[in-house]
């Protein structure tokens, strides 16, 4: 199976300046972006962010109203979607139900005039576990086996590209975790480019080696999944991927490596690498899991920085319990406490202190009205797409 | 059934499993007696009587009265004496069913796949030529088609028909009467089909390499052939069997086998002759039929 990755000529998939416009709305806009050969890149966003668009034109299902793609050095943007080195895996798996699953598997080599499939189509389908269900219906096959069925029909063809729209977004939860490890191993077994469209920020992560993330028509940050959580880049992202604690604060400088930090009537500070701006207004963001709880400020170590409040909410969820800390100002801060045995549980209604190693918080510039934000951005419901 | 049993206290005694199941067999025929016996009084017994009629003796006549002979004969001798009209009915009805395809598949995919809000309004449109009566339609293409018509004189000054050329009392303007008067049977099923065709599975054909042409022919038109199926019988049963078309737009040198069994019947009065004509027709259409539903692979038809 690494033969295939041979035999596709080399090529990152450019994205440059590609912009998407729906009367007056921009559903793509100015998007510029690299997608190195052979990665798993996911595109991660909202409802309506434009990430399925963006999808739509890659694979020419869509019309760019300006911008370029570009496979290799060649520009496909104009292409009819059938002269394109590229195949989707559809949300809805759209398969053709009057043909059978090996025709269905087959339909690319045969639109292409390739006579024997017969080895080609059966290897596939052992690839995606399904050896034997040549001859049966897509409708008598579960959520699952049509959702692979799919990914074969879109592999056999050996694109350069390989564009999966929501691929796991049908199926339920237990399933969802299984078919990320089987699309995981596939890709690597492949060693395609994966650009993987998705909602679901757990399954970006868990399977992409770099995830963008898409919001209102632009790619807010890219990177790799540890990056982009560890120190996101604007406060779309912190609450997007994962949840943070953004306190609004006033930046004053940097100083001895340190940028100082004002907010809401305390002082603060945070490393210099992990600053995005060191003047003006500023959001301090923590993680909840890398805030810790005790009873009073004397238990605090030294070197860690603190804020009190009030424990209004603990939600004991097995592996963590998750607590909200009503702070002087009345922003409620979000703790999640390990489950490891080595921490007291802090009872609803106390007083208690919430606080952080330095070098696990993180500053982000601030739009001067912006004030505290600690609630996540939502998912759209399943099934839903832009 | 639980129905029929009162229904007054909040558990109705449960009805023996023995009797419930028994009259729960009953209650499909039951639903179809009605049916059926209207059938069998308007259908069943005039198709008996006519059959009959097609083997009486041919000599005798309505005054005189008609003795019943067996005579097969009234078969081959109405085969040879109007082999071409029935030749002919097939020919044209063959024809306007080409026709009606070449308008009615692009006009039920357009509605169907293409009309967004208008989708409606188009429909009735296709139907809207339904509320008149058949006559008075045919009769209005008499109009059109006439000598003196502006599409005629159009025709003529472009030179597309002769100075003394016409459209009426022509092959063409039967043929396009029975196009024009059945289309609404063949568009009405084929939307219903293409109506259902999720427009993502073209999306993905011309994902897996398939041009427009080839996803067409590889996706759209097997999803479509129920409609196609029903469309095309539903259109060329009735218009095989039409004899207003041709008598209206035609001359007896188009006169179709309708024609010349409504003449049997209502003008030569030889009874005979028009219930073997009668079966004949019957019995090439259920050929034809069964022909093509063979060759059309009709797992989803019936």
């Amino acid at each position: 199976m690494t033969g295939m990755a041979r035999e596709t000529p080399a090529g990152d998939l450019r994205l440059a300046n590609l912009t998407k416009r729906f009367g007056i709305f921009t559903a793509v806009d100015d998007l510029s972006l690299t997608i190195p050969q052979g990665s798993f890149f996911a595109l991660l966003g909202a409802s309506g962010c434009g990430k399925t668009t963006t999808l739509r034109m890659i694979a020419g299902l869509e019309e760019p109203t300006s911008g370029q793609v570009l496979l290799g050095d060649t520009d496909i943007a104009r292409l009819r979607p059938y002269k394109r080195p590229v195949n989707t895996v559809f949300q809805s798996y759209a398969l053709f139900p009057h043909l059978t699953i090996f025709e269905n598997v087959a339909f690319g080599l045969r639109r292409r005039g390739i006579r024997s499939v017969d080895d080609e189509v059966t290897r596939m389908l052992s690839l995606v576990q399904l050896d034997g269900y040549g001859n049966r219906r897509p409708a008598q096959l579960s959520g699952g086996q049509q959702q692979r069925v799919a990914l074969a029909r879109a592999l056999i063809n050996r694109p350069q590209v390989l564009l999966l729209d929501e691929p796991l977004g049908a199926l339920d939860l237990k399933l969802r975790r299984q078919m990320q490890i089987e699309l995981k191993r596939i890709q690597t077994e492949v060693g395609i480019t994966f650009v993987h469209v998705t909602h679901d920020q757990e399954e970006a992560m868990t399977m992409a080696d770099t995830v963008a993330v898409m919001n209102a028509g632009r790619i807010e940050q890219q990177g790799a999944p540890a990056d982009l959580y560890e120190f996101p880049a604007t406060a779309f992202v912190a609450n997007f991927l994962g949840q943070s604690n953004l306190l609004a604060g006033e930046a004053a400088g940097t100083s001895g490596g340190e940028v100082a930090v004002t907010a809401h009537g305390a002082r603060f500070s945070v490393p210099a690498g992990r600053s995005r701006a060191d003047r003006g207004p500023v959001h301090l963001g923590v993680r909840p899991e890398k805030l810790h709880l005790v009873g009073s400020a004397d238990q605090v170590p030294q070197g860690h920085q603190l804020v009190t409040g009030l424990v209004t909410d603990a939600s004991y969820v097995g592996v963590s319990t998750q607590y909200l800390l009503r702070t002087g100002w009345g922003t409620e801060l979000s703790v999640f406490a390990a489950n490891n045995g080595a921490e007291a549980r802090v009872p609803v209604g106390s007083e208690a202190v919430a606080y952080w190693d330095p070098r696990h918080a993180f500053l982000l510039p601030r739009d001067a009205a912006d004030t505290d934000r600690t609630t996540p951005v939502l998912d759209e419901p399943v099934g839903a797409s832009s | 059934m639980t129905l029929l049993a009162p229904t007054g206290s909040g558990h109705p005694p449960p009805a023996p499993p023995a009797a419930r199941s028994g009259r729960r067999r009953l209650l499909p025929y039951l639903l179809l007696l009605p049916g059926a016996a209207w059938l069998l009084i308007f259908f069943g017994v005039p198709l008996l009587q006519l059959a009959a009629a097609s083997l009486y003796d041919p000599s005798g006549s309505l005054s005189t009265g008609y003795a019943m002979t067996w005579a097969f004969g009234n078969y081959p001798d109405v085969v040879q004496a109007y082999w071409p009209q029935l030749l002919r009915s097939f020919g044209y009805a063959g024809l306007a069913l080409v026709l009606a395809l070449l308008l009615g598949y692009p006009l039920a995919y357009a509605i169907a796949q293409k009309a967004g809000r208008w989708k409606n309004l188009l429909l009735v449109c296709v139907v809207a030529p339904m509320f008149t009566s058949f006559l008075v339609r045919t009769l209005a293409w008499k109009t059109i088609l006439s000598d003196n018509g502006a599409l005629v004189g159009l025709l003529r000054d472009v030179h597309l028909l002769a100075p003394d050329g016409r459209l009426l009392a022509t092959p063409f303007a039967v043929v396009l009467g029975l196009t024009y008067n059945f289309l609404p049977f063949l568009v009405l099923p084929l939307y219903a089909s293409l109506e259902r065709l999720d427009p993502r599975l073209l999306e993905a054909a011309t994902d897996l390499y398939a041009s427009p042409a080839q996803a067409f022919r590889r996706v759209t038109l097997p999803l479509s052939m129920p409609g196609l199926v029903a469309g095309t019988l539903l259109f060329f049963i009735p218009a095989s069997g039409d004899y207003i078309n041709a008598e209206l737009l035609g001359t007896p040198n188009e006169y179709m086998i309708g024609n010349v069994i409504d003449s049997a019947f209502l003008v030569r009065l030889d009874y005979p002759q028009g219930a073997a004509l009668s079966f004949l027709l019957m019995a090439a259409i259920l050929a034809v039929v069964f022909g093509y539903l063979r060759r059309a692979g009709t797992e989803e038809v019936l």
